[in-house]
């Protein structure tokens, strides 16, 4: 068994900083990179464009990202784990294939993991009587009926587990958890048996450390962001693994950013619920055992992490279309800035009242004033320009496109200093309504494949 | 006296779905009771009139020193729902921290 394993965050989403895996794998040793893609409504993406072309439906970025870090990789002996496959793992692992076949690289092995898209399955799970009923509101499924645009299962470790221990090189998977990408290099390198509880509790913590990219090690840092050395060259996390759960969180030397008790604590407070029940497909671990301690710069120990066993269900996450949004910005000077913007907005209400059209919603922020805070906002003295941002939303797509067509006029026939109108006028985009659920995890099995070139 | 939750507070905020989260995190352990002591559901409820619409929820992890709070119903309906330009929540943080609170307690500010 190897002493420890270290493994780096090479994406915190879909978007991420490009030359972030480069950094990790070239900058200083990794055994491991983790790269999360896919946020809430990334799946319902990835369907449409799967719809148009079957041979889509995964982050592209992941290919040119794969193409640029491969060689070294291979020769470093460093593998990679990702959900980057979306709703089409295979066609993504095909398309990787078909560029090191051109690059004459051999013995690749590539793992993919699906299963995970149960949209086809919809009916077939309703005979059996299983119920995907919203788990927040207990809405009925029915209320949807097929309107559905993805609907995936949460998996966990497990299924990477076992393509790592098929020996694949690179593992894409679908809908799997982001925890899930970081822990299953520990339960493999380090022999953890599936009911060692504060073990996977602790690689779950490090998932969720390391799921966020640069969030964790210095972005986005409220307590004392100018205190952050070198952003402009910001090193991703790094966890530092040992097979009795303590974690390291690091970074590689000579990069930017700051890895403090305090940037690894704000990360492990992002987007948690209750903090004693931070349940995954693999456990359900206690955030409030987490103990952590500054022990050099830019290194900071991770133990004490108590876990609990899985429970026996799956979390789905479903979309469906609800309807559409259209939401444009006009910016108002000096002087009177927002009073300006404020009278504008009411001229706009009125027009679109007097053509009949009606929406769900409409609603208008002032950036610059109170786009952020709300009400907590503080009123200065003078404001040097206002940004109004007006947004409808509506089931009926002509109204919310007619609302579109209503921004620009009051540029001459509104109030005086108004600009910012060059992205022309605001388009209808569709509402994605995000339906979790839970589904027995007998109902479902995550399939492995790991094929090679 | 009068502090600034600021001046004793750090924090980090996010989504999930129409509910946002703040963790906020005691700048030193000394201040952590603080926290516990002044930093009530109810007192956050009132700060967030007119943003979080649902009930607020709290949860103490002493072990980071920090609070996390469930402002329910805060973000427009959250998503791609949302008309929000904070739509995820991001400066649910930032906001929470503008708060003043009155303290019995005499401390010295870092």
């Amino acid at each position: 068994m190897k002493e420890k394993i270290r493994i780096a965050s090479g994406q915190g989403f879909w978007g991420d900083l490009q030359t972030a895996p480069y950094d990790q794998v070239t900058k200083g040793p990794i055994d491991y990179i983790m790269m999360d893609f896919l946020a809430e409504v990334t799946m319902s993406i990835m369907q449409k464009q799967k719809k148009r072309n079957p041979e889509l439906g995964y982050a592209k970025d992941l290919v040119h990202i794969i193409e640029h870090i491969l060689p070294i990789c291979l020769q470093k002996n460093i593998r990679i784990i990702t959900n980057g496959g979306g709703v089409n793992p295979k066609g993504c692992r095909d398309v990787i294939f078909a560029w090191a076949r051109r690059r004459g690289i051999k013995n690749l092995k590539i793992g993919t993991v699906f299963g995970d898209d149960i949209l086809d399955r919809m009916d077939e799970l309703k005979r059996r009587s299983i119920r995907l009923d919203n788990m927040e509101t207990k809405q009925p499924v029915e209320s949807i009926g097929h309107k559905f645009l993805s609907a995936n299962v949460y998996f966990g470790a497990t299924p990477i587990v076992d393509a790592l221990r098929q020996g694949a090189h690179i593992i894409i998977t679908g809908r799997t958890t982001d925890t899930g990408l970081t822990l299953a290099p520990m339960i493999y390198e380090f022999g953890w048996r599936d009911d060692e509880w504060d073990r996977i509790a602790a690689g779950t913590v490090a998932g969720h450390i390391l799921e966020c990219g640069g969030q964790a090690s210095g972005g986005n840092f409220s307590a004392d962001w100018r205190s952050v050395p070198d952003l402009a060259h910001i090193g991703f996390p790094i966890a530092e693994a040992y097979p009795n759960g303590d974690v390291i969180i690091t970074k590689h030397e000579g990069t930017g950013g700051l890895v403090s008790r305090q940037t690894v604590t704000e990360q492990l407070m992002y987007e948690i619920g209750n903090p004693a029940n931070y349940i995954t497909p693999d456990c359900v671990a206690d955030f409030t055992s987490i103990q952590l301690e500054d022990i050099a710069p830019n290194r900071v120990r991770m133990f004490g992490v108590k876990g609990k066993p899985a429970t026996d269900s799956y979390k789905v996450s479903m979309s469906y279309l609800d309807g559409y949004t259209a939401i444009g910005t006009l910016t108002y000077a000096w002087p009177d800035a927002l009073e300006k913007a404020k009278a504008a907005d009411q001229i706009l209400r009125t027009r679109l009242a007097d053509l009949g059209l009606t929406f769900d919603e409409i609603r208008s922020e002032f950036m610059g004033y109170n786009s952020c805070h709300g009400p907590l906002s503080v009123m200065p003295d003078e404001i040097n320009e206002v940004v109004l941002r007006i947004g409808v939303r509506g089931h009926d797509q002509k109204s919310v496109e007619r609302f579109g067509m209503e921004l620009a006029p009051l540029i001459l026939t509104g109030p005086p200093a108004v600009t910012g109108f060059a992205g022309g006028r605001p388009k209808p985009s569709e509402v994605i309504a995000y339906w979790p659920a839970l589904i027995p995890k007998t109902a479902v099995q995550p399939i492995v494949e790991v094929a090679e070139v | 006296m009068k502090i600034k939750l600021l001046d004793i507070a750090h924090a980090r905020s996010g989504d999930k779905g129409d509910t946002g989260n703040v963790g906020v995190i005691a700048r030193k352990q000394e201040y952590y009771p603080l926290l516990v002591k002044y930093l009530t559901a109810e007192r956050v409820q009132k700060h967030f009139e007119g943003i979080t619409l649902g009930k607020v929820e709290r949860y103490e992890i002493p072990n980071l020193w920090a609070i996390n709070f469930l402002l329910h119903e805060s973000l427009g309906g959250g998503g791609t729902k949302s008309l929000k330009n904070d739509a995820q929540g991001k400066t649910l943080s930032s906001a929470m921290l503008r708060m003043e609170l009155e303290i019995d307690e005499s401390i010295t500010l870092p």
